[in-house]
């Protein structure tokens, strides 16, 4: 399974960059967010899965998923959302002020 | 003693100081006494009984770099040139220069550049030689921008600069190169070592890369381009740096190390070469230049191309007659340049063309430069020192005897005659500057000035040079044994030139200067006649032009390449970024084996992840599809859900309820913000650009697949999640261990990860209320 798990986060990085490579601000935002999906199943695949229980210690049970992995996405979920939710106001913001979402017409001026 | 070098350097702190007073007193009289009392110190050192002096002073011992003063005949030579002549120049500068210019800079620069020279010629070891060696390039820069209001200046200095500079660090590498061959920093230690250094493989880099600073440095072709253009500096500093100081610590320093490389047949044929292809290359320009200077320059290279050549030989006499002409050219050459300084000052110009007939209006300069250019064109008459070191060197290109390759053996052959059509040239240029200047039919009327004789004070210090002429060529051996023996021997133990005689006897080599005079005489009364030789060679072809393409072009290619790829467009750079990372990591997996795949230790497969898998990898697939705001936003959501669920079979609780919430939030933030955004449009690319990004993205994502592939397969230790699994309840009191790590063991990422929270909050904050615009309308 974990080759499987690798494959489709391979899958979703390729998608995530093609969204990135592309002109419009939500593309690209949307491009953020998959590659930070892709991230947090490779983080998850690299600790082994499915091997026990969930790290919730109780009576009787000897064998527990690796819970330092889930700690790491957990962490990672959280500040990619802040960072998400910071890019959408910027590209809102961008669009407003410059009256484009095109990133190739954003270029900001000569000698800038 | 050592001390002697830093005494400039400190004066010229208090210039500035004295230099308020400049309106009462010339600030140069008080810097006269500076190189003055150098000079008086250094003097008592001449004598038949002069031993090396050896000072050290530590200065970074842990590499091996120390200020190790030492004083042999050689050093004491320049020494003695460096004060004596900064001496006679700042004087000249006392009445060359008006109370108006800026004198304090002006004292600050010489001051620092005498340092500098005197440090060059005295250390010992070779990176305090290096040290000194650029701060004599920076000061050199500092005094040809002097008018730095005039563009031709700027551009004087900047060539220098680059040309000088680029020498200086290739000439470090070559110093870098020894001292890591031979294990050692200082110059007598290497010459001691010099059998390691000549077996070792990379004496030719070594050898070359040195010969490049020293090259450069003296102006040799084909780096004598600066130098004219150096020109533009105040005739004060062109006296002094550029014809009898500066422009010779690159023959200083072959002639330092030329008992290390002189037993190696290339540096013969290096040194030689350039040095008879710079000096015939010199006088033969120097009868095109109209302007004085210009002259004077390239008469300076010719003549240092000489003294180089002479160095290359490396014969007894040759060893002796370099030492001899660098004394006689410094007198000569300093003299000429004050003389056309004096005349630029008394009728307003430097243009040859415009000036003639001055003889009897300025009847002492004429006598000064009189002296000074017919010792320069080795006229054979006793009372002119330039006759002898040129008779020298005609004696000393046909005692040549190289055995070895066929090149050094041609080169043996044609050196002779190089050198007497060498010194023709240089015949017919000084009788040139003479007679253009003082001879012939006055044209005053050309002139902004009438001339009248320049002021005395003006006078002496050319006149001290034209004594030091004539003296010189009464009384050659008054030097010889006291002073210039020591100096010869210290670059080849074994020359001694015996007694210097005006009248050998009939003689190959004064054959060769009837030749020189006699040819050299035809040759510049027909000057007009053979003139249009010019147009053919070099006709429009010159070394500054090749100079000024290489400047520009480097320019407009590195803008180009710039402009290529920092093209201000996102996806180009994302693109470079990937397309870096794909390559690189690949390459380097590829060349290492680094790519494993084992199948036993896998989780089993089930129906239910298969089936999520799918629905994710659809979903994913759509966004790039999808042209509706909504549909993006929901297949998205789609995506995070899937990696929710996916959490949750994997035995995640905590991830899946987090993944769960924070996907709801998003979706509902990227509702708000799709309600302001443009609505989406159909992706436009061009079929390549498509295919380009395809190729990316698929490359990345094949690469990523790899490596988690390879990274799961390959197992070097065990993870140490037991430990966290032991101690969550006995340590970290709880039972939840996800939970025990992000706020017990591991509590310092999540007060940061709620920092980046709370900064991202307060950006969307700022974001949308602070407007700078508004303000502005309130």
């Amino acid at each position: 399974m974990e080759i499987i798990i690798s494959i489709l986060a391979g899958i979703i990085f390729a998608v995530a960059v093609y969204n990135l490579l592309q002109k419009q601000m939500i593309r690209i935002i949307i491009g953020t967010v998959l590659i930070s999906h892709a991230a947090h199943l490779f983080i998850l695949t690299m600790g082994k899965l499915k091997r026990g229980q969930p790290p919730i210690l109780s009576e009787g049970v000897t064998s527990y998923t690796d819970p330092l992995p889930q700690a790491l996405i957990l962490t990672s979920i959280v500040i990619s959302f802040g960072l998400t939710s910071l890019m959408l106001v910027l590209a809102y913001r961008t669009a407003q002020e410059n009256k484009t979402d095109n990133m190739e017409q954003l270029r900001g001026k000569p000698n800038e | 003693m050592i001390f002697a070098i830093f005494i400039p350097l400190l004066f010229a702190l208090f210039v500035p100081l004295l230099s308020k007073l400049k309106e009462r007193i010339h600030t140069g009289i008080f810097v006269l006494f500076i190189p003055l009392s150098i000079f008086l110190y250094f003097i008592r050192f001449i004598g038949k009984d002069f031993v090396p002096i050896k000072q050290t002073y530590q200065w970074i011992p842990s590499l091996g770099i120390n200020l190790d003063f030492y004083l042999d005949g050689l050093s004491l030579l320049f020494i003695l040139l460096i004060s004596g002549i900064g001496t006679l120049v700042v004087a000249y500068s006392i009445y060359y220069l008006d109370r108006t210019e800026r004198l304090g800079h002006f004292y600050v620069y010489l001051l620092m550049f005498m340092s500098a020279m005197l440090g060059v010629v005295s250390f010992d070891n070779i990176f305090a030689i290096y040290t000194f060696w650029e701060l004599t390039s920076i000061s050199s820069f500092l005094l040809i921008g002097y008018w730095h209001f005039k563009e031709r200046s700027r551009y004087g200095a900047q060539k220098s600069m680059l040309i000088t500079i680029f020498g200086g660090l290739s000439m470090f590498g070559g110093f870098i190169l020894l001292s890591v061959i031979a294990g050692t920093t200082s110059i007598r230690e290497l010459i001691l070592h010099a059998d390691i250094i000549l077996n070792s493989n990379y004496l030719p880099l070594a050898l070359i890369l040195i010969l490049l600073g020293a090259f450069t440095k003296s102006a040799q072709f084909p780096f004598h381009i600066w130098l004219p253009d150096a020109m533009e500096a105040p005739t004060p500093v062109s006296a002094y740096l550029h014809s009898a100081t500066m422009v010779k610590a690159g023959i200083y320093l072959v002639a330092r190390l030329s008992p290390i490389f002189s037993s190696y047949e290339w540096f013969f044929i290096i040194v030689s070469t350039f040095g008879i292809v710079t000096l015939c290359w010199g006088s033969y320009m120097a009868v095109r230049q109209t302007d004085l200077k210009a002259i004077l320059a390239f008469s300076t290279i010719s003549q240092l191309g000489m003294i180089m050549a002479m160095l290359g030989f490396g014969t007894k006499v040759a060893i002796f007659a370099a030492v001899f002409h660098i004394l006689n050219h410094a007198t000569f050459k300093g003299s000429l340049f004050m003389v056309a300084g004096v005349i630029d000052v008394q009728t307003g110009t430097r243009d040859i063309r415009k000036l003639g007939g001055l003889f009897t209006f300025l009847p002492i300069t004429a006598t000064l430069a009189l002296f000074g250019t017919f010792s320069m064109a080795g006229i054979p008459l006793p009372f002119l020192n330039g006759f002898y070191s040129k008779e020298m060197f005609f004696d000393s290109t046909l005692q040549l005897t190289q055995s070895g390759n066929g090149i050094a053996q041609f080169m043996v052959q044609i050196i002779p005659y190089l050198a007497v059509i060498g010194s023709i040239f240089t015949f017919v240029y000084s009788m040139y500057f003479f007679f253009g200047v003082f001879g012939g039919k006055k044209h005053t009327m050309k002139l902004a000035k009438s001339p009248v004789e320049a002021p005395i004070g003006m006078l002496i210090p050319p006149m001290i040079l034209v004594l030091g002429v004539i003296g010189i060529g009464l009384f050659p051996n008054a030097f010889n044994g006291t002073f210039l023996a020591h100096a010869a021997e210290a670059i080849n133990p074994l020359s001694s030139a015996g007694h210097i005689k005006f009248w050998h006897g009939l003689n190959t080599p004064f054959i060769m200067s009837l030749i020189v005079v006699g040819v050299g005489f035809v040759l510049f009364k027909t000057k007009n006649v053979w003139k249009k030789i010019y147009d053919i060679l070099p006709g429009r072809f010159s070394f500054n032009k090749v100079y000024d393409q290489i400047i520009k072009n480097i320019d407009i290619v590195s803008t180009k390449i710039t402009n290529k790829y920092m093209n201000g467009s996102l996806g180009t750079y994302i693109s470079l970024i990937i397309g870096a990372i794909v390559v690189v990591t690949g390459f380097v997996m590829i060349q290492t084996g680094g790519f494993t795949i084992s199948f036993d230790n896998l989780a089993e497969i089930t129906i239910i992840e298969l089936t999520v898998a799918v629905l994710i990898v659809i979903a994913a697939i759509a966004t790039i599809f999808s042209n509706s705001n909504l549909a993006a936003l929901l297949i998205t959501g789609v995506v995070g859900y899937g990696v929710s669920v996916l959490f949750l079979i994997y035995r995640a609780p905590d991830l899946a309820l987090t993944q769960l919430v924070i996907e709801t939030v998003s979706v509902v933030l990227f509702l708000l913000a799709f309600l302001h955004l443009p609505k989406m449009r159909k992706r436009s690319e061009k079929p390549p650009v498509k295919l380009k990004n395809i190729i990316i993205s698929v490359g990345f994502g094949a690469l990523m697949t790899l490596v988690g592939i390879s990274a799961h397969s390959s197992n070097w230790f065990e993870p140490i999640s037991d430990y966290f699994l032991d101690t969550a309840l006995p340590i970290g009191g709880g039972k939840n261990v996800v939970n025990v790590i992000l706020v017990d063991m591991r509590g310092l990422d999540t007060l940061f990860e709620i920092t980046v929270l709370g900064i991202a909050a307060l950006a969307v904050f700022t974001l949308i209320k602070l407007r700078k615009d508004k303000e502005e309308a309130d």
